[in-house]
């Protein structure tokens, strides 16, 4: 049995080493592929300039890069550690992707990312530009796998369970990797990455302009920044559209929150613009209502409509009562393989199966489960409502608040007067954090959307867990939280560091003070040891 | 055989080409880390030995990454099994592995020699604790680890953190560790002249006479162990849970496989030529062939284990009849089949371009290129 308190810590955990994950994933998605078109550029023209950019920008990418290959680290195995139950579960159709990850795209990138930044001068020009390719390449691939691997399980499909190996099994491979889910998802996150790979270099390059240094070279970073910028914003917004429209369908208790949708309403329904959504009294305080955009919105029709949580509440309630039956004759065929009532009996309420698992957390013997049992475990289907649908609220908004400024600032560079407007390029510095913000809002939607599945209407997240005690969890948590904090301050330092030093080569005086300091400490250290 | 068993075998296989490859690749240049502070006393040598793997790091640790996902592919039973139960031990081997990217990157990044001194500890760290801790694991292998399973597979681990510290699992530990160093110090010869080279082959003979040693004392300890017996279970390629097998405990039971086939004691027999044969090589300052030795030791050591356990990956000590196996924890035929045809398309697409990639950078890393160069660690 699941102690709760520890599948809570495992939960904050996950969350914690994930959302921290996501900071250095976005700009490396991005920049790499800023990256690749300065350099580009470079080739193709032989312009110095853009030589010095790629090198420029490219010491900032390695600073986030280092951090982000460390935070996946712990990613890559967490899933062993914290969620077994889950991963022997679906190990079958979830591991192929993360080691196809492993095989298809963290080589490309890791490789190739030596080579592009020790092989400057021993490879020819086009041959440096194909590494940087492969780089860029090779970080969306993994985007994609991963992006696969979660939209599995947002909505799982391509696998069934077998009931004679006790997990879910692969059906269709081609169906896991080409869900609507997978490719939308994908494409959404992956240019929410060129977004923050945009504004960082536009923010860092007007910060530049704004104290006249490195000028040239910020210029051209801002306009290039921009162009790159001003399409993925678009494309990001498109894209989550899209992804709200494929999500509604197949997640609609994610979508109900999303909306504040505690009651079902008839076409055209109003958006809710602004609500206070109150777990305790399943509705909306002081809601500000746009009529008839949610019909728009969502379903792109005047007379669409998706259930509220009342009329969802009701239909967990009856697949409750219809996975009750699936467990029962899981629990038979664990002890009797091959039994051919309960094979039967499985197979008639096998679609209710992860409902069956919800009220297991209430009552163990599922048999026995009462009537107020099953409705604690329906009601339990309702996530979060209010940060779900605040998060979902100020990704949007800030996706908007980029697109408008985008817009703005490629109109400035194509006129070629953005250092006239201050007030702009301050701006500019103040939306660095803006897409880093709208990416972790993100995923709290798509991840706290899903709750209390890990699996969605496959397998609770109070399964899913370890069954570790609380004193290791706390201990895990406390490490990782400590840990992170120091490498985050390492690292915004040496960010802040290198941006304030800016393009230009470090002073070789510098170098050589500090390798007579290191003679003088180190040296001898270990004398003595030699020979 | 069915089928699915043939597939069973070659992801077993497959499994262990993964290992080596962790075990050479990773290996090595944790070994790096551990003699760092060893083979380079002034910070300028340090910067050499770093600059030696500089390119090569990251690519490499992707083999430790691989060997993460592979599990989870092929194994998903033994990848949620052990590395839960392995808890705290698993967290020790992250906390220090993350270490490393930033140790690399951030090192050299400021001229302040306190800060430097610290990240040149966090490589010691990180190089020496995570190879004992892949030693240390499979040294549990062979005294099993206290687990069992509920009803729906739901697994439990019964032991404390201070089980997985038996002195068997330190010796192992230490082995891993021996030949981790002895890479290391191989590959610091490969790219590197005069005082440094000198320490590394000083520290390529300590180690490989070291190892020889542990892995001759290892073999002698499990001789004296008990090990683990399928007397009988549905078998190979059939789809079954850890819950339908009859296990037995016999002394000397993790030779069995080699007394029922001769041939494969050609396995010790290669870890011990090679590292015999490495040491030879390092002092004669053949760093290059010492190198391959060095990795063939490895697959000799690992084959050696991998071959006395099987067809067991996971033995449990507590409840023997729900040790993994082969048969019993690896993944559907269909998971497994594509990720055969994966793994025949990009493995050797990654051994190209790898390949591409040390010839590119191959020759001697000089201090005074290292000082000059603004993009070296
Ligand atoms: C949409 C993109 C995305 C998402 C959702 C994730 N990652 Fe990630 N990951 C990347 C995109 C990425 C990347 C862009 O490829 C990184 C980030 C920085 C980097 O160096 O590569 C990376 C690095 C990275 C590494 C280090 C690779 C190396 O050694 O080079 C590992 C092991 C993981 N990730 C594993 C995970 C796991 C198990 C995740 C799920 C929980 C996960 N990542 C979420
Ligand atoms: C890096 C981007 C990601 C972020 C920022 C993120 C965010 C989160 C958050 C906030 C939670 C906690 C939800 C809660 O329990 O309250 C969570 C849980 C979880 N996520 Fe994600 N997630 C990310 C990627 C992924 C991916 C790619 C996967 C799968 C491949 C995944 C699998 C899980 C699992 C297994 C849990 C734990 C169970 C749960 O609580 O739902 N996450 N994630
Ligand atoms: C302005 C319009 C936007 C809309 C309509 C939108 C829509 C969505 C939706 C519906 C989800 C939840 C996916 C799910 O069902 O699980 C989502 C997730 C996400 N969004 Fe947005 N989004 C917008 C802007 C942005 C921006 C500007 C960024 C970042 C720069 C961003 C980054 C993300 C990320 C990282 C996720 C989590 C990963 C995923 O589920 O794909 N979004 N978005």
């Amino acid at each position: 049995m699941h102690d709760i308190t520890v599948v809570d810590l495992s939960r904050w955990q996950f969350a914690t080493t994930a959302l921290y994950h996501f900071l250095f994933v976005p700009l490396t998605l991005g920049l790499s592929f800023l990256l690749a078109a300065m350099e580009t550029v470079y080739v193709t023209t032989g312009k110095q300039i853009y030589r010095d950019m790629a090198q420029f920008w490219g010491k900032l990418f390695l600073i986030n890069f280092a951090l982000g290959v460390a935070t996946g680290l712990t990613m890559e195995f967490e899933f062993g550690t914290n969620w077994s139950f889950y991963s022997s579960f679906v190990g079958d159709i979830f591991g192929a992707p993360l080691a196809i990850e492993g095989l298809m795209a963290f080589f490309l990138e890791a490789t190739f990312i030596g080579m592009m930044v020790f092989g400057w001068e021993r490879l020819k020009r086009g041959q440096h530009l194909a590494v940087t390719y492969m780089v860029a390449l090779g970080s969306n691939l993994s985007a994609l796998w991963i992006l696969v691997a979660n939209s599995f399980m947002q909505t799982p499909e391509g696998a069934s369970f077998n009931p004679v190996t006790m997990r879910m099994e692969l059906g269709s491979l081609s169906q896991l990797i080409f869900s609507h889910d997978a490719q939308a998802k994908f494409v959404h996150t992956s240019i929410a990455g060129y977004v923050t790979g945009a504004i960082f270099v536009a923010g860092v390059s007007a910060w530049y302009l704004l104290r006249n240094r490195h000028v040239e070279l910020a210029r051209r970073s801002f306009r290039m920044a921009v162009l790159f910028g001003v399409l993925s914003t678009a494309g990001v917004i498109t894209l989550g559209d899209a992804l709200g429209f494929v999500g509604g369908q197949a997640q609609p208790t994610k979508l109900a929150a999303m909306e504040g949708l505690w009651k079902s309403e008839s076409a055209p329904m109003p958006f809710n613009l602004v609500a206070f959504p109150s777990q305790k009294d399943q509705a909306n305080h002081g809601q500000v209502q746009v009529p008839y955009a949610l019909s728009l919105l969502v379903t792109h029709s005047m007379d669409g409509t998706v259930p509220g949580f009342d009329k969802l509440e009701q239909q967990a309630v009856e697949r409750i009562r219809g996975g009750i039956p699936a467990v029962e004759a899981l629990q038979t065929l664990s002890s009797k393989p091959g039994d051919v009532d309960a094979l039967a009996q499985f197979r008639a309420h096998e679609k209710d199966l992860g409902f069956g698992f919800l009220v297991q957390r209430y009552s163990q013997d599922v048999s026995k489960a009462t009537d107020a049992e099953i409705s604690t475990a329906a009601r339990d289907t309702i996530p979060q409502v209010a940060p779900i649908f605040w998060s979902f609220r100020v990704m949007v908004a800030m996706g908007l608040a980029m697109l408008a400024f985008f817009v703005l600032a490629v109109i400035f560079s194509l006129r070629n007067d953005v250092v006239r407007h201050r007030w702009f390029l301050k701006i500019a510095v103040w939306m660095i954090p803006v897409p880093f913000l709208a990416c972790e809002m993100g995923w709290l939607v798509a991840e706290l959307g899903r709750q209390p599945w890990t699996v969605y209407e496959l397998l609770p997240t109070w399964m899913s867990a370890s069954t570790h005690s609380v004193g290791y969890m706390i201990f895990s948590l406390v490490g990782f939280v400590g840990l992170y904090t120091v490498f985050i301050i390492a690292e915004m330092y040496l960010m802040l560091r290198a941006i304030r030093t800016g393009p230009e080569r470090p002073d070789d005086g510098d170098r050589d003070s500090d390798s007579l300091l290191n003679d003088s400490v180190n040296g001898g250290r270990l004398a003595g040891a030699e020979g | 055989m069915e089928i699915y068993g043939v597939f069973q075998v070659i992801w077993w296989l497959l499994l262990g080409v993964l290992l080596v490859g962790l075990a050479v690749m990773v290996g090595m240049d944790m070994g790096v880390g551990t003699i760092l502070r060893y083979v380079g006393r002034t910070d300028l040598e340090r910067r050499v030995a770093l600059n030696i793997i500089g390119p090569h790091w990251e690519g490499n640790q992707v083999w430790f990454v691989l060997g993460g996902g592979a599990v989870f592919a092929a194994f998903p039973l033994i990848y949620a099994t052990a590395f839960s139960g392995f808890y705290v031990v698993m967290l020790l081997l992250l906390w220090s592995m993350i270490l490393r990217p930033l140790g690399f990157e951030y090192r050299s990044k400021l001229p302040s020699a306190g800060w430097r001194s610290m990240w040149d500890w966090a490589l010691f760290v990180s190089g020496l604790l995570p190879m004992v801790v892949f030693g240390a694991a499979f040294g549990n292998l062979f005294k099993g680890v206290p687990f069992h399973f509920s009803w729906n597979l739901t697994s439990t681990y019964t032991g404390s953190f201070l089980f997985l510290l038996n002195p068997f699992a330190i010796l192992c530990g230490l082995l891993s560790l021996s030949l981790s160093a002895f890479m290391g110090s191989v590959t610091v010869m490969n790219g590197a002249e005069g005082a440094i080279y000198e320490r590394g082959r000083t520290m390529a003979r300590v180690s490989s006479a070291l190892a020889i040693v542990l892995f001759a004392v290892g073999g002698f300890w499990v001789h004296g162990m008990q090990g683990y017996v399928l007397t009988s279970g549905p078998g190979a390629g059939v789809p079954q849970t850890p819950m339908q097998q009859v296990v037995t405990l016999t002394d000397g039971a993790w030779f069995a496989n080699f007394h029922a086939h001769g041939l494969l004691w050609l396995l010790p027999a290669l870890g011990f030529a090679g590292m015999l044969l490495g040491l030879l090589a390092a002092g004669a300052r053949r760093s290059h062939l010492a190198w391959w030795l060095g990795a063939l030791a490895w697959l000799g050591v690992i084959g050696t284990a991998g071959v006395a356990l099987f067809p067991f990956l996971l033995p449990s000590s507590s409840v023997p009849a729900q040790s993994l196996t082969v048969w019993n924890s690896s993944s559907s035929q269909l998971t497994l089949t594509w990720m055969v045809g994966f793994a025949v398309v990009f493995v050797p697409l990654i051994l190209w371009y790898t390949s591409w990639a040390f010839y590119v950078m191959r020759g001697k890393v000089s201090a005074e290129h290292v000082a000059a160069d603004e993009h070296s660690y």
